[in-house]
């Protein structure tokens, strides 16, 4: 069974909580007691209806504001998919969650409020789903019925978003609008009577028949060693196997590989999952691996096969979204975490930093503060072997942590 | 469309799990799981002899016993730290009452469910240990929505909600502060539904109280819980012997029972997916506030 992982992101008021509550209702995904949960706490709150996004509002500070600052996350089924929603904040302050939210989805999910338009943090939004390279997008303008579900309303927003969609960078994603209003259920679940002009499938029906060719199972072969498993018993007294998830590609039993950093070569001899010998590991595969030949691997190195070796990169030329409250400092040092792998990394140059409203490049701003995304330069203490993030995203990504305060602190994407 | 039954169990979600459990053990000195014998800790214990086979599990078991837990639960415990080989740590509440550092509550609804924070905090410190792994779920409880899968706790266990590192594609940062510690949540993305079908895929043993069988209880609050010394009763509570099972396993005082007839997983996961009642539904500790287990959680409940 398939696992499709969607982030819901925009405005505070665009009714991303009620879209989900709808979508859990419709499916039959909320449990009788939980339903009565929410009748007797929308009447506390002098609501005439069953205010459906208090489900995901979990949190206390959440249901006083009627915000939602943090990404919960949500589950739901059908027979075809399990589904994982990430609903990120909307608010401008939160934008780090929402990046977050969105750095383990397939689908990125955008609302619109149909009286509005498109607003600031529609094009902010838009702008991460695209620095991420998220597959598929799905612009919801939603609240129909308080525009009479007016198909020229629709297509206004279509054409405004069409401009946005001319300046993006990753030009492969796949869009689709869809007309619903969240409160009614109109176009989620069910094809909506009220918008017969929209020939499209509805949210719920459009979901469902989205297609994955895996191809991170393209993408070159890397394969982080996580932990290096010696048992040391009678039984597997000479076992040394390299644990880890297949990051991108596929390794096969008698492939040839090379160890990064050692550069030494050597063979598979077997692919494991506990007792089971596999053939073949693709993308996404937790393994353990076993080599023909002893060589100097240990956690943190990584396996490739020797005709696409990453580069040994010492100077890393990334865009980056800043997510801590103290701002980027140049020339202080950071740990940088490319996947498992953890090395000291100083910032050498703040090039610019974007204006992910506008997209435009602001070169006279050298700071990054939080929420801001810009682009930098930062020199390893020790080689990483990393891809450009839009030619291999699972093994072009890192983090920054701040070795004083252990935070997270940062997002990088290698250009 | 929910009703269709779905048997297969994503097998994304048992990588996922496995690639937590071995940053666990790369990135922490001293792990444990912290065991209860429900079947999300029994899921989390496979997942780890799978994670590091033909190696052992590399965490020792920590088990906070209330003293109000069911026998059955404490006789398969013993018998999967015996089968599988791991240390298994048992620390008691009766203890912390004995030391005066909690007080026993008082009343019908008296329970020792949130006097187990004190005992595994307690523990912790004692023990060591950095990172203490649980079979938490997102889909559980609305606080639980919001964790993340390496949630740091301060010196005191305490959860702060509005502080927690973002968790960016599959990077775990596990770095702390001594004395700080973490919680670490490698089924987060399961629901209820997948860990009873892995359960199945795995063929693996549970707790008998989780099928069909007789048994004393009483009727209260529309719920029914299982008839123990544990639990104080009114006048009016008449045990009586009824065929239930249980959704949850915890304390013979806070999981209430569910009629039933399941005595095959089979049979349970069909249940499951006609039920009307959410699985904490029948979890009393829950039902004290909407906010129960957000208040918890920044006590340092797991």
């Amino acid at each position: 069974m398939e696992v499709l992982r969607i982030a819901t992101s925009g405005s505070v008021d665009d009714g991303k909580s009620t879209l989900i509550g709808r979508l859990l209702y419709d499916t039959n995904s909320i449990p009788q007691d939980k339903l009565e949960a929410l009748h007797a706490a929308s009447k506390r709150k002098g609501l005439d209806f069953t205010d459906l996004s208090l489900l995901t509002d979990g949190l206390v500070a959440e249901r006083e504001q009627g915000i939602t600052i943090d990404v919960a996350h949500i589950y739901f089924s059908t027979p075809t998919r399990k589904y994982i929603i990430a609903d990120t904040p909307g608010h401008v302050e939160y934008t780090r969650n929402m990046v977050t939210g969105a750095s383990n989805a397939q689908v990125s999910l955008i609302l619109i409020d149909a009286r509005k338009g498109i607003v600031e943090q529609t094009y902010r939004h838009f702008f991460i789903a695209n620095l991420l390279r998220i597959e598929h997008l799905v612009v919801c303008i939603n609240k129909m019925d308080l525009v009479n579900y007016s198909e020229t309303r629709f297509n206004e927003i279509v054409a405004d978003f069409q401009l946005l969609l001319q300046q993006a960078a990753f030009k492969e994603q796949v869009v689709e609008f869809i007309p619903i209003s969240s409160l009614y259920g109109e176009n989620l679940a069910t094809r909506s009577e009220k918008i017969g002009w929209f020939k499209g499938a509805p949210l719920l029906e459009y979901l469902e028949q989205i297609s994955f060719d895996r191809e991170d199972r393209q993408h070159p072969a890397r394969f982080p060693v996580q932990f290096v498993i010696r048992p040391r018993t009678e039984a597997y007294h000479d076992f040394r196997g390299f644990a880890g998830k297949v990051a991108s590609g596929h390794f096969s039993t008698g492939d040839e590989v090379i160890s990064l950093p050692s550069m030494q070569k050597s063979r598979i001899k077997s692919i494991e999952q506990f007792e089971t010998q596999l053939s073949t590991a693709h993308a996404g595969d937790s393994v353990v691996i076993t080599l023909e030949d002893e060589i100097d691997t240990s956690r943190g190195n990584m396996l490739a096969k020797p005709d696409n070796v990453p580069a040994a990169l010492k100077e890393i030329t990334a865009q980056v979204c800043w997510m801590d409250q103290q701002k980027l400092v140049s020339g202080k040092t950071y740990l940088l975490q490319h996947g498992i792998n953890r090395v000291k990394a100083k910032v050498q140059q703040i090039h610019h930093v974007i204006e992910v409203t506008t997209n435009r490049t602001v070169e006279d701003k050298k700071e990054l503060g939080l929420n801001d995304i810009g682009k930098i330069t930062l020199k390893t203490a020790q080689p990483i072997f990393g891809d450009a993030y839009p030619v291999n995203p699972a093994n072009g990504a890192f983090i920054l942590v701040d070795e004083f305060s252990n935070a997270t602190v940062a997002v990088g994407f290698i250009e | 469309m929910s009703n269709k039954i779905q048997w297969e169990f994503p097998q994304a979600l048992e990588d996922e799990a496995i690639y937590i459990l071995r940053e666990t053990a790369a990135q922490f000195e001293r792990p444990a799981i912290l065991f209860s014998g429900g079947k999300d800790s029994i899921t989390i214990v496979r997942l780890a002899q799978k994670a590091f086979y033909p190696g052992k599990i590399p965490f020792p078991l920590l088990h906070i016993d209330t003293g109000h837990n069911f026998p059955e639960t404490l006789e398969f415990r013993d018998q999967l730290v015996a089968s599988l080989g791991v240390d298994l740590v048992v620390r008691n509440v009766q203890d912390s009452i004995d030391q005066g550092k909690v007080q026993e509550e008082t009343g019908k609804y008296a329970s020792r469910n949130a006097l187990q924070t004190v005992t595994l905090l307690d523990a912790i410190e004692e023990l060591k240990f950095d990172a203490c792994i649980g079979g938490a779920r997102r889909d559980e409880e609305k606080a639980r929505a919001k964790e993340r899968i390496f949630s740091v706790r301060d010196e005191f266990g305490q959860w702060n909600a509005k502080m927690q590192r973002p968790e960016l594609f599959d990077m775990l940062n596990g770095k702390i502060h001594i004395g700080e510690q973490v919680r670490v949540f490698p089924i987060s993305n399961w629901t209820e539904l997948d860990v009873w079908n892995y359960i199945r895929r795995e063929k693996l043993d549970i707790p008998s109280i989780y099928f069909s069988h007789e048994r004393e209880i009483i009727e209260r609050d529309g719920m029914y819980w299982p008839y123990s010394p544990f639990l104080n009763t009114t006048e009016e509570e008449v045990p009586f012997r009824q065929k239930v099972r249980f959704r949850t396993v915890g304390d013979m005082t806070c999981t209430a029972a569910v009629i039933s007839e399941a005595d095959k997983l089979e049979d349970i996961i069909s249940e499951i997916l006609e039920a009307k009642i959410s699985e904490r539904g029948a979890r009393i500790d829950d039902k004290r506030s909407e906010a129960a287990m957000e208040k918890r959680k920044q006590a340092g409940y797991f």
